[in-house]
């Protein structure tokens, strides 16, 4: 199994690392086009802001190269929002993996959203052995839409994409490496597709 | 729907937690990264490490525990103490803490709060606000609350919001060490005036302060220390009473 982790300079990749490590995987680090093309899988992660967060993935080429990949690939938190049609932070232009778009939180509750949140309407192997309403913990201040695509829903102010499937491409808007063993049983998920 | 958090907090100072800690099935009390896998697996939602070290040996070390936590514990961990530039954070979160508390730095040098939130974004930035009430007006204290500043609570919480930070934890040096109860009129406020999550700290003795904390302080995490430390209240017990009290958590 040769697992990679997107390194191109955004985000926490340690903590995903580590927790692969605990599930008994070496992820590589890495943004060269080769090693990833070559990858059994590819986890695409991101923390930060969304403009920034694509402009440094535009300056190493990823940007072209994530749509075309064939293995399955799963885009952590910003990731997952990067592979999205559009983003209203910093009006980013996304890779239009997902046909959604990222919409900002309105201020009738708090922002960021903080904590562990439950998530609904599990539609993928991704979510093997996960039961509805598993708790998983977030941090953002931005969500994709509920769509077509999604296989998770939270509730938030309204009810959201907290994860997204499009043929190989995964998305999950919460860290499993950060949500105790429940997390840790959806990256295994991933492992196994 | 999203559930209030149950925050322990461990002093480290020189890579060891400080305040004894009464835990059975410990081989090393004194070790973060044993007692942070305890908390995780009792069912607390977050951790916070504060470095009290004061040497600069000290502080590398808190770098090393920082990998070994972000390496063995499963849930999300806070790091704060003497964090004072982009470059001390960038070491941390590339180490594996997913947040960091500034305290003093941002009340010396509030631009710190807007660098860190551009470059590593609001969600991993927490400003830590300690605050005395004297003579009826909550007024910002530095260095464990032995120095007051001219600032006053909600002024400085408000301007550390508009200028990006995701998150504060506010302790009350009246309340802290008291095991009285947190300082809810505070914090009720506080989160009345703010659109970013509070965390409340200082005074939990007993699990009817959580409950109190949550529902009057409006609070959307509670942080405490010896309580959780010295097995006087257990994570699971506070969290089957708090949803007792229709107070949501994760179980």
């Amino acid at each position: 199994m040769k697992l990679v982790i997107i390194n191109y300079g955004a985000g926490n990749i340690k903590s995903i690392q580590f927790a692969f490590k605990r599930l008994g995987y070496d992820a590589i680090l890495s943004n060269n086009p080769d090693e990833i093309k070559a990858a059994d899988k590819v986890i695409f992660p991101g923390v930060g802001e969304a403009s920034s967060a694509m402009k440094m993935l535009k300056e190493s080429g990823l940007d072209t190269l994530i749509p075309t990949l064939k293995q399955p690939v799963l885009g952590i938190c910003l990731g997952m929002q990067l592979m999205c049609k559009s983003s209203e932070e910093g009006n980013t232009k996304g890779l239009g993996i997902f046909d959604v778009d990222v919409k900002r939180f309105n201020n009738t509750v708090k922002v960021p959203q903080m904590g562990w949140n439950t998530i609904t309407d599990l539609k993928s192997d991704l979510f093997k052995g996960i039961k509805n309403q598993e708790f998983m913990y977030s941090v953002h201040s931005f969500y994709a839409e509920n769509c077509k695509e999604s296989i998770a829903t939270t509730t938030y102010s309204i009810d959201f994409a907290s994860a997204l499937k499009h043929n190989n491409f995964y998305g999950v808007q919460f860290h499993p490496e950060k949500s105790s063993t429940v997390g840790e049983q959806i990256l295994k998920n991933f492992i196994e597709l | 729907m999203l559930t209030k958090r149950i925050i322990p907090c461990l002093d480290i100072k020189d890579g060891r937690t400080v305040k004894g800690v009464n835990f059975v099935n410990l081989r090393d009390a004194g070790d973060p990264v044993e007692l942070a896998k305890q908390y995780a697996l009792k069912g607390a939602d977050e951790l916070v490490f504060l470095d009290i070290s004061a040497t600069l040996e000290g502080r590398k070390t808190m770098i090393d525990m920082v990998l070994k936590v972000a390496e063995h514990v499963n849930i999300p961990f806070t790091v704060g103490g003497g964090i004072s530039s982009i470059a001390d954070v960038d070491v941390l979160l590339k180490s594996g803490a997913d947040k960091v508390s500034i305290n003093s730095s941002a009340v010396k040098r509030p631009e710190l709060v807007n660098e860190l939130a551009n470059k590593f974004g609001s969600q991993c930035v927490v400003v830590a606000i300690d605050a005395k009430q004297i003579n009826g007006e909550w007024i910002v204290h530095l260095a464990g609350g032995s120095i007051p500043t001219d600032l006053n609570l909600f002024d400085w919480a408000k301007e550390v919001e508009s200028r990006g930070a995701g998150e504060i934890l506010f302790t009350s040096m009246n309340n802290d060490g008291t095991k009285a109860g947190f300082a809810n009129e505070a914090l009720a406020k506080l989160s009345e005036t703010l659109n970013i999550p509070i965390i409340a700290s200082g005074g939990a003795g007993t699990v009817q302060h959580f409950v109190d904390t949550f529902k009057e302080g409006k609070a959307d995490a509670a942080l405490a220390a010896s309580v959780f430390h010295f097995g006087e209240i257990a994570i699971q017990d506070l969290k089957e009473a708090l949803r007792e009290n229709n107070i949501e958590v994760r179980m």
